[in-house]
């Protein structure tokens, strides 16, 4: 299995305070990666490094096989992305957004056809298509926006905090399309701070204060840590009384 | 803090910068006569200090280019037949040619010069009358000064902005985010709730009015003869009335970007050209007059001015202050209006 | 290029469904150029005089009635003392006060001992009382000169002066002020748009969701640019053609130069409205600037007030007012007729100060910090 995220002693300092510190992992291409942490831990820093909008300090990664301080641009033509905050045009249709995030990759106009089509489908959307974003419900827009940061076929999808808000059906659901992402290959890079999410993942790190105290499957954490969900890990990471036998 | 700064800069330079002061004018000189009389009559035009000869033209068709460049605003020219028509026939035409795209320099330039012909024609007459002198006393503004007309202005377009523009901003914001809706599900009554967002506006306002007319006192030389109290009382009614046309553009607009184009669109233009700023109201078309009226700048700057520099009491100005008031009552009822409606 | 193109379609979507705001971009600025520039004037007329006559003889009357009969002074009062002069100056009810001494017609007829008229004017607002003095130091010089010529003396020389009005013949205010008022409103708006929606996006997050796209910065830049680079050419040329329309300004020169002029010079106020939302965080703060600098330049761009007058470092300043070579450049092309020789210095102006502000805008967009 190929490697698809590798980070070595990644650092990320703001003056004085150190966001990420030296952190190193290693993704396989078809995991779902779940990078936990409480909020300020330091996780949406390490994202924002490996989707080339942040220089690193000091330390390195490659993603999708391009260095993200040297060759940003060509991390950027591989990932897909998704913010917290969605980041769809509300004042535009949900097919202009189709059109423009379509075109924007760079996909001929047979291909966002196709896609579109695809993603109409599958979403049953047919006949929202041309309702203005800001009228649909969120856990569509979630949705669709997932459905866009995978339009152009990317390696790595970055999802940070994707499912905030909704309810646990439609995170259910979001979860399905997880799955299918990655059976089809594609690599899931997601930060959350749902402790059950973790629960869903192939492999877990979480951060504490800018450091990954714990990096493995979510079985083998809780085995390590005598608990039996990834709530008491987290919580007993947090709190600096982890107990390892 | 840049709410201070901004205002303050602004009215520094404003005031040493605008003006409409009558000197400095460039002008040229086509003389074609070159006799003893026009170069006398050059030599008082130069002397009376008004005017800059920035070029000499020796021929009519270098005119055009010189008015093209920009560098001459008015050309004076003295034919060729000058002299002697002075000599047999005991008159002769100068011209005074302006460049009217600019038309109060025009108007003021030709008229002066043309008083100094009418003084030069006096003087050289053999005649029985004496002439007339005459003497101009300016009433309230003895050595005509722009700040007069002007910092009251930019008082008051200042004020006008901060006030309307970032309550309305400010309010839009809270209704685009929703904070406003959290708000009024408190015990709070909602006037108080907006009552409690204007009044740092209300304080920064008046600050910055009282800052803005020392400078203008100190700094600019703006006289202040009437009475201080009544001054304050001014600032703190216009002030209160451009806060509630502030709440009342907040109520009907649903975004800060609405908010914001509201304001600056549709109150900065008018206050500038229609409130007497700078252009004197009886020169606005009739019902560009009756626009003038409802905007609260206008009767403040009366009242400033009025104040300040006339010394005015309050029997002659409790029309504006009146109006004002009746103003700030009618945007609050509409406000309200709105509010309840919208609930 | 095909980026562009979609970021441009893009924008224009937005732009036409913002119900609110599309009427404050195009129809309004319109609307308030028409009004406002049947306000912008100096026209001085209806103004109120006031008689103080302490000769009350033939001469003194005949005087009086030149003032009386000329078209300015509408309204005239009888005043028979100082106090009630003051109180009318005071109670901003009257202009001039015109005021003949005793011994007048006297006077006039002995050499040596001129008499003095004395006019008390209204000087709160300078301007106006510049012309009011002009008005009747023109009459009264008017009068003196018909005594001269009902004396009949002989031997009096006169030199006569005749006022030739060029390009403005009429002296018509409103050809003077549409184009520059225009020119303003246009202004005024792109700045603030410009600006406002860059914030506006960047507070949203669309900007870092473009960010992590392969998406250029100057194909982002442009994408921007262009769709208000356009509407600013709708809002000058219609504010221009219902000018047109309505009070038949005159266009003497040549119409493509102007509008090559303002294809240049759109991208400075562009870049000026880019540039404030590199600097700024809120969409508050990017309006404080913005119209910090609009009016700015507004003010100082003589259209309101000569830029001759200005105090040395308030002329080098203004060096930097776009608006002031608009202005200029209107005056020159619909008022003058200058060709590409006169305007091409401005072109090359507008053009390094367009590429300069862009430019530092771009430096401050960046994509990965």
């Amino acid at each position: 299995m190929e490697t698809v995220v590798k980070v070595d002693q990644l650092t990320k300092k703001f003056g004085s305070f150190i966001a990420t510190n030296a952190i190193s992992f290693e993704v396989k291409k078809g995991e779902i990666f779940g990078f936990l942490g409480a909020n300020g831990a330091g996780k949406t820093t390490a994202m924002r490094m490996l989707s080339g909008l942040l220089t690193p300090s000091s330390g390195q990664a490659s993603v999708a096989g391009f260095d993200v301080a040297t060759q940003a641009e060509l991390v950027k033509q591989n990932i897909g992305y998704m913010s917290q905050k969605f980041s769809l045009y509300e004042d535009l249709t949900i097919q202009e957004n189709i059109d423009f995030y379509g075109g924007i990759y760079g996909l001929s106009r047979q291909e966002i056809k196709d896609r579109s089509n695809g993603i109409v489908s599958k979403f049953q959307l047919a006949s929202v298509i041309h309702k203005l974003v800001k009228t649909i419900p969120l856990g569509w827009k979630q949705k669709l926006a997932f459905a866009l940061a995978l339009i152009h076929k990317p390696k790595v999808v970055f999802l940070d905090e994707p499912t905030g808000g909704v309810d646990p059906i439609t995170r259910r659901q979001f979860w399905d399309l997880i799955y299918e992402a990655a059976n089809d290959g594609v690599t899931i890079f997601i930060t959350t701070h749902y402790m059950d999410e973790a629960e869903y993942c192939d492999r877990v790190s979480i951060m504490v204060d800018g450091l990954i105290k714990a990096l493995g499957t979510p079985s083998e954490l809780k085995t390590s840590f005598h608990v039996d969900s990834m709530d008491a890990v987290f919580q007993l990471l947090a709190r600096g009384t982890a107990n390892k036998i | 803090m840049i709410l201070f700064a901004l205002p303050i800069a602004l009215v520094v330079i404003f005031g040493y910068a605008l003006n409409n002061d009558f000197k400095n004018i460039p002008i040229g000189i086509l003389n074609q006569s070159k006799d003893q009389t026009s170069v006398k009559l050059i030599h008082r035009i130069i002397g009376s200090g008004y005017f800059v000869v920035e070029q000499t033209l020796e021929k009519t068709q270098d005119i055009p280019k010189a008015f093209k460049s920009g560098k001459v605003k008015l050309v004076v020219f003295f034919p060729m037949s000058f002299q002697q028509d002075l000599y047999h026939a005991k008159k002769a035409q100068i011209q005074f040619i302006a460049d009217a795209s600019d038309i109060n320099t025009a108007i003021n330039t030709t008229s002066y010069l043309s008083g100094i012909i009418g003084e030069f024609n006096n003087e050289n007459g053999r005649e029985n009358s004496s002439g007339i002198q005459l003497s101009a006393r300016m009433i309230f503004n003895q050595r005509l000064l722009s700040v007069y007309l002007f910092i009251p202005g930019v008082i008051a377009l200042i004020l006008l902005i901060i006030s309307a523009l970032l309550t309305s901003v400010t309010l839009a914001r809270e209704k685009e985010t929703g904070t406003l809706e959290l708000l009024s599900i408190s015990p709070i009554s909602p006037y108080m709730i907006i009552i409690g967002k204007v009044i740092p506006y209300l304080i920064l306002s008046l600050l910055n009015s009282f800052l803005i007319i020392l400078l203008g006192i100190f700094v600019f030389g703006l006289p202040m003869v009437g009475s201080v109290a009544l001054l304050i009382l001014a600032c703190f009614v216009y002030t209160i009335a451009a806060l509630s046309l502030g709440i009342l553009i907040s109520t009907r607009v649903e975004t800060q970007q609405a908010a914001m184009f509201a304001s600056l669109v549709t109150l900065m233009m008018p206050t500038m050209l229609l409130s007497g700023f700078i252009f004197p109201i009886e020169s606005l078309p009739l019902p560009l007059q009756l626009i003038s009226n409802i905007i609260p700048a206008t009767h403040f700057i009366i009242l400033i001015k009025s104040i300040m520099i006339k010394g005015a009491g309050i029997t002659l100005i409790w029309k504006p202050f009146f109006i004002l008031i009746a103003m700030t009552a009618v945007f609050i009822l509409v406000s309200i209006q709105s509010l309840k409606r919208n609930k | 290029m095909r980026n562009i193109l979609v970021l441009v379609r893009k924008e224009f979507l937005q732009i036409f469904r913002n119900r609110q705001l599309l009427p404050f971009m195009t129809v309004l600025p319109v609307i308030q150029v028409i009004l406002l520039t049947f306000a912008a004037n100096y026209e001085i007329k209806n103004l109120r005089l006031g008689i103080w006559d302490l000769d009350q003889s033939t001469s003194s009357s005949q005087l009086i009635h030149k003032f009386t009969g000329a078209k300015f002074f509408q309204e005239t009062d009888l005043i028979t003392n100082q106090k009630k002069a003051d109180d009318l100056l005071m109670q901003d009810a009257i202009d001039l006060v015109l005021v003949i001494p005793k011994d007048f017609e006297k006077n006039i007829k002995i050499q040596n001992s001129p008499p003095t008229i004395q006019f008390q004017i209204n000087a709160l607002n300078n301007s106006k009382a510049g012309i009011v003095q002009n008005y009747a130091s023109a009459i009264t010089q008017d009068f003196m000169s018909e005594l001269r010529s009902n004396a009949n003396v002989s031997g009096s020389v006169k030199i006569i002066p005749v006022t030739n009005f060029w390009y403005n013949p009429t002296l018509n205010y409103k050809t003077i002020m549409l184009p520059g008022i225009v020119a303003e409103v246009m202004t005024l708006i792109i700045i603030l748009i410009c600006a406002l929606n860059v914030v506006r996006e960047r507070e949203i997050g669309t900007i870092e969701q473009l960010n992590v796209t392969p998406l250029k910065k100057y194909e982002f830049i442009l994408g921007k640019l262009i769709p208000f680079w356009v509407i600013g050419h709708f809002i000058f040329w219609a504010g221009i053609a219902l000018g047109r329309l309505i009070f038949h300004i005159p266009m003497v020169g040549s119409l493509g130069l102007l509008e090559l002029f303002l294809a240049v010079f759109l991208f400075v106020p562009l870049g000026i409205g880019l540039f404030i939302s590199t600097a700024v965080e809120t969409q508050q703060q990017a309006l404080f600037t913005s119209f910090f600098f609009i009016i700015l330049f507004i003010l100082m761009c003589g259209l309101f007030t000569p830029v001759e007058t200005m105090p040395d470092w308030a002329q080098w300043v203004n060096q930097l007012n776009p608006l002031k070579y608009f202005v200029e450049v209107n005056r020159l092309i619909l008022l003058k007729g200058s060709g590409i020789t006169e305007i091409y210095p401005f072109i090359l102006k507008m053009f390094v100060y367009g590429i300069g502000i862009n430019a530092l805008a771009i430096w401050r967009f960046k994509k990965t910090n």
